[in-house]
């Protein structure tokens, strides 16, 4: 009989079911019916744990890997060069390009030779690991605390440079995630993404 | 005379739109107060406080698209929820809204129809009833909105005969049927409650079986018939099941009110020393707010309980309330004999 007590207990509420007849008082399922109400009645004035979504946000990590972005340097050239990485290293496949070579007007527009003209990341394949931005050499492509909206049709959710790329008046602040770790990592040549 | 026929007319104009008003916002209620004690907010997008949801809901059910099974019965089809819609309006003729209104020499009764009978039609009107919900779930050709339909019917039959009997004891303390009458002797705090509190628990626990509310919605019974007797109905068809359900949940409420809350009586009606016709509209406010606490009763147990497995159901109906009731009966016989008023 006592083998019970030596299980261990993790909330104290757990009860040992018994099919024992019900007294008089239990069988008229009334005590336990206001009891019922009694507990339905003190959660109606509970604090309610509905977050009011978009006018209240919830509070995310500062390195909360939500939607992407691509970053410009400091002249407001795009970084990326269309090496591909990103591609590769995504394990759901998410992301494909076009890469193109620079001319020589377009200086301003691109940082290196080879630039990206069409990158597009599904959003409904990504899984948000960050695989892309631990991969890129350039550090063009990171992951921000931005949440993905919803759509009404499915095409909508593939994005291309033009929800993607940051604008060249509002930057998209990715400090956070550029820790000194990070970029420690990032050179470090004992990887293989930088040999 | 003429001013008398009028304002009849009136009266029933202004009853049946409040009636289909507070219905509607029943709806809503329900949803809020399901929210609330599930701990979520429940709808406040459109309006203020999700006050225009109600009419969201409405013009949605509106032009949702009018489907019709192919082998059902097309006009008990219709039939079918005009005739619930219907009934469920009927019942607010007899209820007494409040006391009169004196208006120069017009003496003006907040109340469409002082019938004689008024306990007997209120029975008839509801055990009619059941005959829009069979029909529904009838003529939809399916087999789980029939099942519903099976089930409605053998319930609200049997709690019926209990709700009856536990009526009779009040009409036997009354001796009258008009619910006028028995509103009026509830003056004060002589509320039936206080005399009859067995009956009292019969009546509610029948009432939610006869709206058909939870515990005993087992002719709906969403998550084994798929929404019962209502499968096959789409569009605003749906809506009239969905909306008569309020509605007699609204005419439940006064009934209990009236019945065994004393209407539109309130403690210390005399000691107010307000003239006459502010005491009908105060009477007829205290009026509405036991209704609306009667309704959130509705839902307050909907929210709490899970429903009664179907043998136990027609155990409790049958061999609880209604000996239940009878003995109440015989209890009210004896005493009432022993301590003659």
């Amino acid at each position: 009989m006592n083998q019970d007590s030596t299980k261990i207990s993790l909330t104290n509420r757990s009860k040992v079911v018994s099919n024992k007849k019900m007294s008089f008082l239990e069988s008229l399922y009334l005590p336990a019916i206001f009891k019922g109400m009694f507990v339905t009645m003190s959660h109606f004035f509970t604090k309610k744990a509905t977050v009011q979504y978009p006018e209240v946000k919830r509070p995310v990590s500062d390195i909360y890997r939500g939607m992407h972005v691509l970053k410009r340097d400091e002249e407001g050239r795009e970084r990326c060069t269309a090496c591909g990485l990103c591609a590769l290293s995504c394990p759901a496949e998410a992301i494909t390009m076009i890469a193109k070579e620079r001319l020589e007007s377009e200086k301003h527009l691109y940082r290196e030779e080879k630039y990206a003209a069409v990158y597009e990341i599904n959003m409904l394949r990504c899984i948000y690991c960050g695989d892309c931005e631990s991969a890129c050499p350039k550090e063009a492509i990171f992951l921000t605390d931005r949440f993905v909206p919803s759509e009404v049709a499915r095409g909508n959710f593939i994005y291309g440079k033009d929800v993607l790329l940051e604008p060249k008046d509002a930057p998209i602040d990715v400090s956070k995630r550029q820790t000194p770790e990070v970029l420690a990592f990032k050179k470090d040549k004992t990887q293989l993404h930088n040999k | 005379m003429d001013i008398q026929i009028l304002y009849k007319s009136g009266l029933i104009i202004v009853i049946l739109l409040l009636s289909l008003v507070i219905a509607m916002y029943a709806t809503l209620a329900e949803r809020k107060i399901a929210g609330f004690f599930q701990d979520r907010l429940g709808p406040n997008r459109a309006g203020i406080f999700g006050l225009l949801q109600p009419v969201a809901d409405g013009v949605k059910l509106f032009f949702k698209e009018e489907f019709m099974p192919a082998t059902a019965d097309k006009f008990l089809y219709i039939l079918g929820p005009s005739l619930t819609m219907l009934i469920a309006l009927l019942g607010s003729a007899v209820i007494p809204w409040g006391n009169t209104l004196t208006i120069g020499n017009n003496v003006f009764p907040l109340q469409v129809a002082d019938v004689n009978i008024g306990v007997l039609y209120v029975f008839a009107v509801t055990s009619i009833g059941v005959y829009g919900i069979m029909i529904g779930g009838w003529s939809s050709n399916n087999k789980y909105a029939l099942m519903g339909a099976v089930r409605a019917a053998s319930q609200m039959i049997s709690y019926e005969l209990a709700m009856g009997m536990a009526l009779i004891a009040i009409v036997m303390m009354s001796g009258s049927l008009s619910l006028h009458d028995i509103v009026a002797q509830q003056h004060g705090i002589h509320w039936n409650v206080w005399y009859q509190p067995i009956g009292f628990f019969v009546f509610v626990v029948c009432a939610f079986a006869e709206t058909n509310r939870t515990p005993f919605d087992l002719p709906e019974c969403d998550s084994e018939l798929i929404g019962g007797y209502h499968t096959e109905y789409s569009s605003m068809k749906l809506g009239f099941y969905l909306f008569s359900e309020y509605i007699n949940m609204f005419i439940s409420s006064a009934m209990i009110a009236s019945l065994y809350f004393g209407g539109y009586n309130f403690p210390f009606i005399n000691e107010l020393g307000m003239s006459h016709n502010w005491l009908t509209i105060v009477g007829m406010l205290v009026l509405f707010a036991k209704i609306g606490f009667f309704m959130f009763l509705f839902m307050w147990v909907r929210w709490t309980l899970p429903r009664f497995r179907y043998d136990q159901l027609m155990r409790f109906g049958w061999k609880v309330l209604l000996p239940l009731a009878i003995v109440n009966i015989v209890a009210t016989g004896v005493i009432y004999e022993l301590f003659k008023k």
